[in-house]
């Protein structure tokens, strides 16, 4: 699960990181009176959306004036930033953060990851901060500092005076920069993140530290330890078609295609895609229903498929194992005429009971188009979705 | 022999009392697995599926000398069961249970480092379909009918789609020796290189199918595993070959992946490594016979 800047900031400040005075605003002139409340005579006023490089497309504004800050937060307002990271869509502005303006002297990438080769969490840091990190590891990757940690004891002092002292900071600074590594730490072990990224962490031309952006994701699989964690969500900033689906306990991921998939298993969905990718065809989503498929999950799918408007045919492919396939038959059969379906659906049982559901299915004289293998059912598929278009 | 666990091995079902503990037990019982009972904490003392129930690992141990375990305890306590097998001297322990925060396995992983490596349980999955020798015995929540027993290896990521390689080999008369489910989190007890090392030292096994997917270095580990290690030929399929590239928020990481996550370049990488590609999910099976085929001829 992903949160918001102002979010991120938040809880890592009361782990003891540094961030610049702000505070949210939902409307222009609540933009202005934060500028006031902050005071100074320099704001920054930037879309809260769950996405990065917000700067290069327009969610990031310095203003000097009050005039200056509403128009932003007009410009920002209720309309989709289109970055890099969002996708053509983009992902709509409901809030904006105002923060004073830093003088800055000096930009730090810093992270902490959960890292799949080791295990272990892992710090990442560049001296070179501002930059996107793909950036640094193509242009610069000797800069790239990487300290792993050893989950029994936690990060040492040492470990992190390492990468302080790897990134080439004032002295005076480094006694601020080991403590905010080790608060970072101890934010991203406690509140089961899988990652946190300050980019930058800067140091001002008085010698501050302060973290100028924060993003932070957590472990789906820990939320329900994190209730506080799991209160951040928005789901504005995710596709409708998957919060509608996670909602009811089906991992989904829309794509853009016109096929819509129902798989059980994840591996077996993915390959289910590759094969309507071979057969010439465009998958409209990734759906797992889980190992089991009871009637009750292939009529929810059906329903979660089926809001995606760009859908002309339905795969359902199934291996059932415990659950035999007469009973996927039954309950794909009734699916169908529950949701008076009308377009094809292409279905590939396996494992159990086959034969019996195969015939469930071709004597049910319903649009469903019965295949063996997968590529099969792939083909004609495709072929369906084709002459449906 | 297979690898992991044969017909004799005793195991423990830990969660045994609890709706899918039994189901999955029974299921693992009439398969012909030599259960020899169970743990939940609280009804120790009683009798489940007639096998009896101990409170702790270490008291089921000692009473029935299993070595073999299997976790359906649900995620919020599975790494501690994980530790209890451990510390109990179990050797080899599924754990089904999807759903364990990442750090609970961080913490699973460091903690087995305290035994000494030749003692130290295996753990496979969490996440998974569990472990089967075919004919002889059964860990895990797969149908059983669809193995044929034989000389093939399967180590995959995915429950289902080891199951289409099973039967897709089945249906050209290919049998399999073992078939271990590693599970599809990002932090799991064996990786791919883990378990070659066994099915390398089986004399059972004569060739390997490994069934990866997107993400992660364990592919591309196991490839320069078999590369450098391994006399039996090595056949994998990765799947996701179609998908987008993942809508993250930052870029942390794609530091740690700079190279070698995509399903391009995992088969670009195990292609190098001298590993048989089956280009599509339906040819599992197809590109398995061709090569135990080839060492036929050799033969």
């Amino acid at each position: 699960m992903d949160i918001h800047e102002y979010q991120a900031k938040e809880l890592l400040s009361k782990f003891g990181v540094p961030i610049a005075r702000g505070g949210i605003a939902y409307s222009p002139e609540q933009a202005t009176y934060r500028a006031t409340e902050i005071g100074g005579s320099k704001w920054v006023v930037k879309a809260q959306i769950h996405s990065g490089a917000r700067g290069k497309a327009g969610g990031i504004k310095v203003c000097s004036t009050d005039r200056e800050i509403e128009q932003a937060a007009e410009s920002m307002l209720g309309k989709k930033l289109v970055t890099n990271q969002t996708g053509p869509g983009g992902k709509l502005v409901s809030r904006l953060y105002i923060e004073e303006a830093t003088d800055i002297a000096k930009e730090i990438y810093f992270a902490l990851v959960m890292d799949r080769a080791t295990e272990r969490i892992m710090v990442v840091a560049s001296a070179a901060g501002g930059m996107e990190i793909e950036e640094i590891s193509a242009k610069q990757p000797d800069t790239i500092i990487r300290v792993v940690v050893d989950p029994a004891v936690g990060m040492q002092q040492f470990q992190a005076r390492e990468v302080a002292y790897g990134l080439g900071v004032d002295p005076e600074v480094i006694n601020k920069l080991v403590p905010t590594i080790l608060a970072c730490y101890r934010a991203f072990r406690d509140l089961d993140a899988t990652m946190v990224e300050i980019n930058p962490l800067v140091i001002t031309k008085d010698k501050h530290l302060l973290a100028l952006d924060a993003k932070m994701s957590f472990d789906d699989n820990a939320l329900f330890r994190r209730p506080h964690i799991a209160e951040l969500r928005d789901k504005s900033q995710e596709d409708p078609r998957e919060t509608y689906a996670s909602d009811r306990g089906l991992a989904y991921v829309g794509l853009d295609g016109d096929i819509g998939c129902v798989v059980n298993g994840a591996g077996l969905a993915m390959a289910t895609l590759d094969m309507i990718k071979l057969a010439g065809g465009e998958p409209a989503n990734f759906l797992d229903i889980g190992g089991g498929a009871s009637p009750e999950r292939v009529a929810k799918s059906f329903k979660a498929v089926l809001k995606d408007k760009k859908v002309k045919a339905l795969l359902l492919n199934v291996f059932a194992g415990i659950n035999r396939c007469d009973w996927v038959a039954k309950g794909v059969v009734d699916a169908v005429n529950d949701l008076q379906i009308k377009m094809p659906v292409v279905v590939r049982l396996a494992g159990t009971n086959v034969e019996e559901g195969r015939r469930i299915i071709d004597e049910s004289g319903l649009t469903v188009i019965s295949a063996e293998t997968l590529a099969e059912a792939a083909q004609k598929a495709v072929a369906a979705a084709k002459s449906a278009a | 022999m297979a690898i992991f666990i044969n017909e004799n091995t005793p195991v423990l079902i830990q969660g045994f009392t609890g709706r899918i503990g039994t189901f999955h037990a029974q299921e693992m019982i009439d398969y012909g697995t030599n259960v020899v009972g169970g743990v939940t904490p609280g009804k120790g003392g009683s009798t489940h599926l007639g096998r009896p129930v101990f409170n702790t690992m270490k008291g089921a141990v000692q009473e029935t000398n299993a070595t073999a375990s299997i976790v359906f305890v649900p995620p919020p306590f599975a790494a501690d069961a994980i530790m209890e097998a451990a510390d109990a001297g179990i050797q080899y322990c599924v754990c089904i249970t999807d759903g364990i925060p990442a750090q609970d396995m961080i913490r699973v992983k460091r903690y087995m480092r305290r035994y000494k490596k030749e003692g130290r349980m295996v753990l496979t999955g969490p996440n998974c379909a569990g472990t089967i020798s075919p004919g002889k015995a059964m860990l895990g929540i797969m149908p059983g009918h669809i193995y044929l027993p034989g000389r093939v290896g399967i180590v995959g990521r995915s429950g289902t789609l080891g199951y289409e390689a099973a039967s897709q080999l089945k249906a050209l008369g290919i049998g399999v020796s073992t078939s271990v489910g590693i599970g599809g989190d990002p932090i799991n007890g064996s990786s791919f290189r883990d378990v070659f090392e066994h099915f390398e030292n089986d004399p059972d096994t004569d060739a390997v199918l490994l069934i990866g997917e997107i993400g992660g270095p364990q592919e591309a580990e196991a490839g320069e595993y078999a590369r450098d290690n391994m006399k039996k030929p090595v056949v994998a399929y990765i799947a996701g070959l179609s998908a987008p590239k993942g809508r993250k928020m930052g870029h942390a990481g794609a530091i740690i992946s700079a190279f070698g996550e995509s399903a391009p370049e995992k088969v670009e990488i195990l292609q190098n490594c001298g590993v048989t590609i089956a280009p599509t999910p339906s040819e599992m099976g197809a590109t398995v016979a061709g090569v135990i085929n080839k060492l036929r001829k050799v033969a």
